[in-house]
């Protein structure tokens, strides 16, 4: 456990340097016209925190587990589906983890256990979760955002990116 | 894997980001939305004083945020020549959707022409003329010119009967009124075109005549009437895919019972409760799962009919409640002509219906309750009639249009708050154009084309081989056609236009067709095209509409169009001006001066020239006003001004009943009323005041609310319509020989024949084929997977579509979607039409076969039912 909470704390750090240097970036480019601007560039990508979710011994098939990722205001789900999918991590491939701010208005997305969907009650989108958030139907412009997911040999699962930008963010790592 | 893509972080609008008006241009509902912009060298930041918003984007920002925008809604785009960021999102205060974007509309900026993200590089940038055995690009004067004169020759040969036209008519990226006036003033005023149809149907018709006989015109309440409404009654409308936000800002809250304050404000003393709703569909569509689950089971009756049964239903509720007396009998005398005549007429019984429609006669009898009967105290129920393409392009047309008025009208359910007959729409509206020449019914262009009629083919906007009926046929044809002018093109030096034309004309008069198409996307039937004209869109012009409530907004340019693409009425007015030229040198000054009056220099010069001029209301609509009202812009007609006080306020046809206030008698006001010959004393109420001011416009917020009609007496008209079978001909044979209805429409993710979304990676990843729902048990019997690659076929033709499981499907009914560029579902549809040839798209037969294994786009996709599933 000692050392997950290393990985965490290694991600929080790099989460803060990037958001400082991002900040200083933007408002770079707002000063005043004539005032000498401080260059600062900004990285192409966001980095993004690693940060433990579960251990492996945690996960029920098709049973969500609550998370947060990149951090605590941008809630998902971690889940053991119990099949391979493409893009599941751990030895069996089938774990998986989604952002559950719908991609459309923000509302939380609620799992269906049943036919293993992420579904909105706000204006009844649905996402796939055994298809890499596939917009099943729904009103959403992109498919769900999923959490990128390394496991290690000691069997803990961490996230370490997204592959959409997360509802309510303009930056997925939240900036300024 | 789903298509992701991969971006991580947006650049944030500055405050002074520059913020313009836009309508969504996709369908009638019309979503407000705003075009934000700004230099490409400067961003906002995340502080409440570095944005536009105000708002502190360091923090998660909530649901129904109003400062967050998805990748979709993002783009660079070019603005006056220089590389701009855009943002299309949606406008909280817009009163049509609340600050909502659909699936669809919220892709406006990434469906925009970008050099510099890549996104539609694939449109029409600069007019070409086959050449060289291709299409290859030139000037405007170049392919105007030889356009002008192939047609004015064919037209010197065969008259203007030899001029076939294909041309949209609607509002949005569907038209708008000052295309629509473009193209009118030159197909109608300067040229008396009779052959011409619509982007849709093979003749120039309206798809609602029987309610316009009635003196109902189609577009007649108010969004809010979802919201006021006692009962919902919809008929072949899937409003959850189709009309998206309408349904979620307007009737969900009904539903839901949070409209209720607004009912007891509205109606005082009266009983209210939350909406009930009654859905008339063969297919239980995602719409009635939302119904459910907002409303609760109890509250939802989805008369799931035999397919094209509509009309046997509409005519046993009149029957039932006209024996009932649930019955608006003030309303019918004091507004009404022929309605004991149509009791008597349509006289069903409710088992008679029950047996046609194979619904229960319980759930018919609980349907005319729900609609029609009294309320606790007496009070007269409210009830909305909505429908679209079920009925629109259903069985007998024009009869099931009229059954369905009459109940509205025999219930006093026209122009009150919380009623309205309407349909639901498809675009928006902008019809603005003189008299059509033809008669009615209309000549049956498709087949005039089919049957070697014809020698130039002006095509705008339209796809007919991806959205007409008999399909199969009319591809076949249209193909031999323009192939003999292109081989003849390709026979003489490209340079020597003289050989060129009379090459052309040679091979019209062996049967051959000139086709000169305008569009914004290269489309499959711009394949067959010699000349290619390139337009611009919504946006990249500003653009004037009204939505399913009459609402006319500007949207405003906010970006140019591709490479030397222009507005679609600044193309007519130099086509005429092509004409005249041409017909000079032939020596006809009389006719060449019948292409006077297009010196226009822009659109707004045409919106002046057309909807200011022949409008009802339109000497009070300016583009300065439209621009100061925003995204809520006021409902058509225009009365008046603020301030200036409303010229005919409460009245919805003039003075007199029936009349046009202005202007001659067009179908220019459709959607809003039907039109009336103007007579000897119907001129402009009101001189035209000055155009430069800002004063808000007084609108229409209801038609008919002064309970009178469009008709010579005022009166609406109760329509005898009795039922005859499925009526086109050719159906009920098909029917009993193919053992699957082919049911079609449209999904929440696609907009119309996907003219755009095909060049849309988000969409193209979802639905590489069109989708063909089926009954797993029937699936079973054919030895078909999920995904598998069908043929659907029958005696009109064949098409694919990929195989979507579908539970709530039943044994031996599909469907399947419309107008798909990889497998068009009109290539099954038969060539029978309505007697005004109106075509029978829903009611289509046909067998099924595998084609192929799923194929890998499809492998990898979700089958999962559409619908919600709470938990
Ligand atoms: S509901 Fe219609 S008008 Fe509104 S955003 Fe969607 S497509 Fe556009
Ligand atoms: S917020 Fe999820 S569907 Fe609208």
């Amino acid at each position: 456990m000692k050392r997950c909470d290393a990985l965490v704390d290694a991600g929080r750090r790099s989460f803060f340097a990037r958001t400082a240097a991002v900040a200083a970036g933007a408002a770079a480019a707002t000063t005043v016209a004539g005032e000498p601007a401080k260059a600062a560039p900004a990285l192409a990508l966001i980095e993004y925190p690693t940060r433990k979710l579960a251990n492996l011994r945690d996960l029920k098939v098709n049973e969500p587990l609550d998370i947060g990722y990149p951090d605590d205001q941008s809630p998902g789900v971690l889940l053991k589906l119990g099949t391979r999918v493409e893009g599941g991590a751990g030895p069996d491939g089938d774990v998986v983890a989604f952002s559950t701010l719908c991609p459309h208005k923000g509302y939380p997305l609620n799992y269906s256990a049943g036919d293993k969907t992420l579904n909105c009650p706000g204006h009844y989108s649905r996402f796939d979760c055994e298809r890499g958030g596939l917009e099943i139907w729904g009103h959403a412009t992109q498919n769900l955002a999923q959490f990128r997911l390394r496991v290690d040999e000691a069997g803990d699962v961490h996230a370490v990116a997204v592959d959409e930008l997360i509802y309510g963010r303009l930056s997925n790592v939240l900036q300024g | 894997m789903a298509y992701k893509r991969n971006i991580d972080r947006l650049p944030i609008p500055p405050r002074d980001a520059k913020v313009q008006n836009v309508v969504c241009h996709f369908c009638i509902v019309g979503c407000g939305y705003h075009a934000v912009s700004w230099p490409v060298d400067r961003q906002g930041g995340p502080r409440p004083d570095q944005n536009l918003f105000g708002e502190d984007l360091g923090q998660q920002q909530g649901a129904d945020a109003g400062a967050w925008f998805s990748p979709s809604m993002y783009n660079v785009v070019k603005q006056d020549g220089r590389d701009v960021h855009l943002v299309v999102m949606p406008d909280k205060d817009c009163v049509v959707n609340s600050g909502l974007g659909s699936i669809r509309g919220a892709r406006i900026g990434e469906l925009s022409h970008s050099a510099v993200t890549g996104t539609l590089r694939d449109r029409l940038t600069e007019p070409m003329v086959w050449r060289y055995g291709v299409p290859t690009p030139t000037s405007w004067d170049d392919a105007i010119g030889l356009a002008a004169e192939v047609t004015r020759r064919v037209v010197e040969a065969q008259g203007e009967d030899g001029l076939i036209v294909s041309a949209y008519d609607h509002g949005g990226a569907g038209g708008g009124y000052e295309n629509t006036w473009a193209t009118g003033k030159l197909y109608f005023e300067s040229m008396k075109v009779k052959n011409i149809r619509i982007h849709n149907r093979p003749a120039y018709n309206s798809e609602v005549h029987g309610t316009r006989d009635m003196g109902v015109g189609e577009l007649n309440n108010c969004y809010e009437d979802a919201e006021l409404a006692d009962t919902i009654f919809v008929v072949g409308a899937n409003p959850l895919e189709t009309q998206t936000n309408y349904f979620l800002n307007h009737w969900v809250p009904n539903l839901r019972g949070t409209s209720l304050d607004k009912k007891k404000a509205e109606f005082g003393n009266e009983p209210v409760a939350p909406g009930r709703i009654v859905v008339v569909d063969p297919r239980r569509t995602p719409t009635i799962a939302a119904c459910e689950v907002e409303a609760g089971k109890e509250n939802v009756l989805h008369l799931a009919i035999n397919s094209g049964t509509d009309l046997a239903l509409f005519n046993a509720i009149f029957t039932e409640i006209a024996a009932k007396g649930w019955l608006d009998r003030a309303f019918i005398g004091a507004s009404t002509t022929g309605f004991d005549e149509a009791v008597r007429a349509n006289q069903t019984s409710i088992e008679e219906a029950a047996r046609l429609t194979g619904l229960s006669p319980e759930d018919i009898r609980k349907a005319a309750a729900w609609i029609a009967e009294p309320k606790q105290g007496g009070a007269r129920r409210r009830t909305m009639f909505a429908y679209e393409k079920g009925l629109i392009w259903g069985n007998d047309n024009y009869r099931t249009n009229q059954a369905l008025v009459n109940v509205a009208l025999a219930t006093g359910n026209v122009g009150r708050p919380g009623g309205g007959c309407v349909r639901l729409g498809g675009h928006q509206e902008g019809y603005s154009r003189p008299d059509y020449p033809g008669g009615r019914p209309a000549p049956y262009v498709d087949q005039l084309l089919i049957g070697g009629q014809g020698g130039v083919h002006h095509v705008w906007g339209c796809d007919h081989f991806k959205t007409t009926l008999n399909a199969a046929e009319f591809k076949r044809a249209y193909k031999r056609r323009t192939d003999l002018v292109k081989a003849a093109m390709d026979s003489v030096p490209a340079s020597d236009r003289e050989a060129q034309v009379r090459a052309i004309m040679e091979a019209i008069r062996q049967g051959g067709l000139f086709v000169v198409n305008v569009d914004i996307v290269p489309t499959q039937i711009g394949s067959c095209a010699h000349v290619v004209l390139p337009a611009a869109t919504s946006g990249e012009m500003n653009l004037t509409s009204m939505n399913g409530e009459r609402r006319m907004r500007l949207t405003e340019r906010y970006m140019d169009p591709p490479g030397s693409a222009l507005p679609d009425c600044l193309i007519a007015a130099r086509l005429a001006q092509a004409l005249e030229r041409s017909w000079r040198a032939a020596g006809k000054a009389d006719v060449a001066d019948r292409f006077k009056g297009y010196d226009w220099r822009t659109e707004e010069d045409a919106f002046n020239d057309g909807y200011r001029q022949h409008e009802k209301g339109g000497q009070f609509v300016t583009y300065a006003r439209l621009r100061a009202m925003g995204t809520n812009g006021f409902q058509e007609p225009a009365t008046g001004l603020e301030g200036a006080g409303p010229v005919a306020a409460g009245t919805t046809t003039g003075g007199t009943p029936g009349m046009v206030v202005q202007g001659p008698a067009t179908e220019a006001t459709r959607g809003k009323e039907v039109a009336q010959q103007a007579g000897a004393n119907t001129g402009p109420s009101a001189a035209a005041p000055q155009t430069g001011g800002t004063e808000r416009i007084i609108g229409t917020k209801r038609l008919y609310a002064d309970g009178k009609f469009n008709t010579s007496d005022g009166k609406a008209k109760f329509a005898a319509a009795q039922w005859r079978g499925l009526q086109a001909e050719g159906k009920q044979a098909e029917k009993d020989k193919f053992r699957f209805l082919v049911n079609n429409g449209r999904a929440n993710h696609v907009w119309q024949s996907v003219y755009l979304d095909q060049h849309n990676e988000f969409v193209r990843d979802r639905f590489p084929f069109p989708y063909l729902q089926v009954n797993p048990a029937d699936m079973a019997e054919l030895g078909l997977k999920e995904g598998d690659l069908v043929e659907v076929y029958n005696d009109s033709g064949s098409t694919q579509a990929m195989v979507w499981p579908t539970l709530s499907a039943r044994r031996n009914e599909t469907f399947m979607l419309f107008a798909f560029p990889s497998g068009a579902v009109g290539n099954v549809v038969s060539k029978g039409v309505n007697e005004f040839v109106i075509p029978n798209y829903k009611q289509s037969w046909g067998n099924i076969r595998k084609l192929a294994d799923a194929p890998e786009a499809t492998r990898k996709l979700s089958f999962k039912a559409q619908e919600y599933q709470a938990s």
